[in-house]
């Protein structure tokens, strides 16, 4: 009884309503589960290329910067909005306004895990008649792997909490809840929602971190000491990771 | 008629212009929260992040914050803060969300910034006989001055981005053109206010990255005094 007289009494913290909205609340919560995987995934796969025409010709580098940059700029709720005569009022418009946010941090990222990479390293490789292809995705990429991990964390992070302004336009996942509780006040909806954004925000950026491990176990006893330095100097200024 | 001709017609309106409503108006709105809130975002994590480089402590609170900064939507956080109980006192929980979003890269590069300072130079202005706050003001501040900029380019794009967001609770600004433009469907109004948020965006960090080229303290002068300590 205690319990039901929560959403009368419009509390914050009410189990009532988990209880009774709980579909509602997984509906929400896959929908904003599919609207990151989705964009992370695209972005990763237009970021990748990017990354390499960056790095083969300097002429590329500059523009490709500087339009992600500018792109970033774009405040979200106006990146949204000007997507809708594009693609009307579909998921679509939110995919790509994150895929577009996205691009800044990993094209970086992925610049700089490639700089990263001992030209040691690359000359042995050479030397033992590795081709290009065989270089990049046999000694090139593992050794990035930390930076252009600490990169995904901060885009995927970064998705998850910005897919809640598309509410806008109804595919906002957990955004949407928000959106709702907060045209009828309903206390218990809007918090319920927002904790449930960041817990997703927080289980992805683990998840990858466990990937990361898993992926690069050669890397494991200095983890210890160095796992958070890229992520750090990622976090704070993205623009100095590829100087 | 395509969406850019009525976007074009929308925003060569005159009646668009003006009133309670109009673009000029919400223009102020939205200009008068940014400056307002990242002053007091300024006054609040500056300060704090220049001590703490200076003793190098807190490194860890520098970090966290950028994460919990971005794991933290701006959105829900705005609608929180509608709800409680200070969502009854006009534009505070606009103001509030904006600060509390534009600490993070304030306080994270005006940290990292004073804590790059090569510890030699440091060293240095002490053996000189620097005092703690002559060093900070002779030395470590000038020379993270590019990075302290660079925190506070991210921190006004951020509160451009915020305030056009809390147009959503009901809150002034351009994102007020929006969010009446989708309420009233009408497409060319949602994408001429888009357009006017998004250049509004793109002149604010134009300015700043002006600004940071032309008033770099070390400007011209970092290289030769590397040069001489090597």
């Amino acid at each position: 009884m205690a319990d039901g007289n929560c959403l009368i009494a419009n509390d914050w913290i009410c189990g009532e309503y988990v209880r009774t909205r709980g579909q509602e609340l997984t509906d929400a919560t896959l929908q904003h589960i599919g609207i990151t995987l989705a964009s992370v995934a695209i972005g990763l796969l237009v970021a990748f290329p990017l990354a390499l025409l960056a790095r083969r010709w300097r002429a590329v580098a500059g523009p490709v910067l500087a339009s992600t940059t500018i792109l970033y700029t774009i405040p979200s709720l106006a990146m949204f909005s000007l997507l809708v005569p594009v693609f009307g009022l579909s998921a679509a418009v939110v995919v790509t306004g994150l895929v577009l946010y996205s691009l800044t941090i990993l094209v970086r990222n992925i610049l700089a895990g490639l700089a990263s990479v001992p030209r040691e390293a690359r000359e042995a490789a050479r030397g033992m008649g590795y081709g290009p292809v065989r270089l990049l995705f046999g000694v090139e990429l593992p050794l990035a792997l930390p930076a252009m991990m600490a990169g995904l964390r901060i885009a995927t992070v970064s998705t998850v909490s910005l897919t809640t302004v598309g509410a806008i336009i109804g595919y906002g996942g957990l955004g949407n809840l928000v959106y709702e509780g907060m045209r009828s006040y309903f206390k218990a909806q809007v918090l319920t929602a927002s904790v449930l954004c960041v817990v997703l925000a927080v289980v992805a950026d683990l998840a990858l971190l466990l990937v990361q491990r898993l992926l690069t176990p050669w890397a494991r006893p200095k983890r210890r000491t160095t796992s958070r330095g890229p992520a750090a100097r990622g976090a704070g200024r993205p623009e100095k990771a590829v100087a | 008629m395509g969406v850019v001709e009525r976007t074009w017609d929308w925003l060569t309106t005159a009646a668009h212009w003006s009133g309670t409503d109009g673009v000029w108006h919400r223009l102020g709105e939205h200009l008068f929260l940014t400056v307002v809130c990242l002053l007091v975002s300024c006054a609040i994590a500056l300060p704090v992040a220049v001590v703490l480089g200076h003793l190098g402590k807190g490194g860890a609170l520098a970090v966290n914050i950028a994460n919990v900064g971005r794991a933290v939507p701006t959105f829900a956080v705005l609608v929180l803060l509608l709800l409680s109980p200070l969502g009854t006192h006009g534009s505070w929980p606009t103001v509030i969300a904006l600060v509390l979003f534009a600490i993070p890269p304030l306080l994270t590069n005006a940290y990292v910034g004073m804590r790059e300072v090569d510890r030699d130079m440091v060293e240095a202005a002490r053996g000189m006989g620097m005092t703690g706050v002559q060093v900070v003001a002779r030395v470590e501040l000038p020379l993270a001055f590019p990075l302290i900029v660079t925190g506070v380019r991210s921190a006004a794009v951020q509160v451009v981005a915020t305030t056009t967001l809390a147009a959503l609770p009901g809150g002034g600004g351009l994102g007020r053109i929006i969010t009446a433009g989708f309420r009233l469907t009408d497409t060319a109004q949602v994408v001429a206010g888009a357009l006017l948020v998004a250049v509004l965006a793109l002149l604010v960090e134009g300015a700043f990255v002006l600004a940071q080229r032309f008033l770099d303290p070390m400007r011209g002068h970092v290289t030769s005094v590397q040069d001489r300590l090597a």
